[in-house]
């Protein structure tokens, strides 16, 4: 199966609303079957992986290691096979190799390690809310098919917690946005895209970046 | 920079738009689904329904509404009124609704905001406090909640009841004005700044908006992270892009 007709799999581990991520998709997936599922082996035959998220980093991780031998799929199929991947909020942010949400600093939350950062508390002024929620521009620091046409657009953010990236990975930040200082809004390297804000709560901005997304071949 | 949002509120009885939205292109003035389109279309910056039927029949219908309205728009819902227990809160996440908002129960049992913030995340969970002004004496002026749509009388003080929210997960306040809401006198401005200078999450204020200058005056003054209108919209008397316009020209950041 070519990628163009290929399985679309959004992965259902528990965690929140999947239902909007699953119809920003089939909108943009040109008839191509779009599948909400936590089975690993329909991650083995997917031609695109997301990886929604909503909620505590480590509820979210210990929801996806819950699913037998998902993991392993996810591994085989994204760092052996170089599926596309798109991880959303805590989905880009399970990406990372620790989180601190809800966890003592030296016993962190293990994500799936593929980007070397940690995910830590929002560190803004006292002046900025938290969570960091609405609307923001982003600002683009890769040459990516699929992020850099949002240069400048305005995407939904909802979040209290970011990704900080280690110093040997801070090629893989694909874009920032601004809020009392560089927050991390997209990492991205070979096959893998992460993106803090929502896109398929984006409007235009976001449908776009789905649609770019889904015709990405890496 | 983060921009302000400008969100218009349906209030929804047994899955219909009271009091209807009066768009010209719009076929069904009463149907929730469609004015969700229209203002998806007019680039409103989220959506709130606000359900306001007394029956579980018309709760309901309500997620039927969420659920067809997610299908279309793609952008962020918030969906409050009857929201009971932490079960409401799966039921409305898992029909498209991206944050659902506490009133009453908040009051009566706080213990369910950090459950609900626990299990769902504080990013989705809303308390909507209805908010009325009791006295005013040499320590300034004095903020009671009310619920039961303003109707009951609580005796709890508001700008500690905020703050509690927040400590307890709430992710954003949605504060009404009791005083204000249906006035079209503008928004309670001192009790907004209070509020969301006491807090550390966002405050979208509510209740009074009769004029875009109300809009600025609540960011500007009250310290607002949003406003939220329903009349000026839905009677077309101002459009999403006007009300965007003058927060523009006051300066203020919105989306392009």
């Amino acid at each position: 199966m070519s990628q163009a007709d290929g399985l679309i799999v959004i992965i259902d581990y528990g965690s929140g609303n999947l239902r909007s991520a699953e119809k920003a998709f089939a909108r943009q997936a040109k008839g191509r079957p779009v599948l909400v599922s936590g089975e690993p082996d329909e991650v083995r035959r997917a031609a695109h992986i997301v990886l929604p998220g909503v909620g505590a980093f480590g509820d979210c991780a210990q929801g996806l290691r819950a699913i037998g031998g998902m993991v392993e799929a996810l591994n085989e199929a994204v760092m052996e096979k170089a599926i596309p991947f798109l991880g959303i909020c805590v989905g880009m942010q399970l990406m990372c190799r620790h989180g601190l949400e809800r966890a003592a600093p030296q016993s962190p939350h293990d994500g799936l390690g593929w980007f070397d950062g940690q995910v830590r508390a929002l560190n803004v002024p006292p002046a900025l809310k938290v969570p960091h929620m609405g609307w923001n521009e982003i600002a683009i620091h890769q040459d990516h098919p699929v992020i850099a046409p949002l240069d400048g657009e305005d995407v939904y953010f909802v979040h209290g917690y970011g990704a900080a990236m280690a110093a040997a990975a801070q090629g893989d930040i694909a874009a920032t946005t601004d809020y009392g200082g560089p927050v991390i809004a997209a990492l991205a390297r070979d096959n893998m895209i992460g993106v803090q804000f929502h896109p398929e709560k984006s409007q235009a901005a976001g449908l776009g970046l789905i649609e770019r997304f889904l015709e990405w071949r890496p | 920079m983060l921009k302000i949002r400008i969100i218009p509120c349906l209030d929804v009885h047994e899955g219909r738009v009271v009091k209807g939205v009066n768009f010209v292109d719009l076929v069904d003035a009463g149907d929730p689904v469609e004015a969700a389109r229209a203002y998806d279309a007019a680039g409103a910056d989220e959506l709130c329904f606000l359900d306001i039927s007394a029956s579980h029949e018309g709760r309901d219908t309500l997620i039927d509404v969420v659920r067809r309205t997610a299908e279309q728009c793609f952008m962020p819902l918030t969906v409050g009124g009857g929201v009971r227990e932490v079960g409401d809160v799966r039921k409305l996440l898992l029909a498209g609704a991206d944050k659902v908002s506490f009133n009453t129960a908040a009051v009566n049992n706080p213990d369910m905001i950090d459950a609900a913030a626990e299990k769902f995340g504080s990013q989705c969970i809303v308390v909507a406090l209805d908010a009325k002004q009791v006295d005013e004496d040499e320590n300034g002026a004095r903020w009671e909640i009310f619920t039961h749509g303003g109707r009951e009388a609580t005796g709890i003080e508001a700008i500690g009841f905020a703050q509690n929210m927040a400590a307890r997960g709430a992710g954003e306040i949605l504060l009404t004005s009791m005083d204000r809401d249906g006035t079209k006198s503008g928004f309670d401005l001192k009790l907004t700044r209070a509020i969301a200078d006491a807090v550390s999450v966002p405050v979208i204020a509510s209740g009074g908006v009769g004029t875009l200058q109300d809009l600025v005056d609540g960011v500007r003054d009250g310290h607002a992270s949003a406003v939220l209108a329903a009349s000026i919209f839905h009677f077309g008397t101002y459009t999403i892009g006007e009300a965007r316009a003058a927060l523009a020209a006051a300066g203020l950041p919105v989306r392009q």
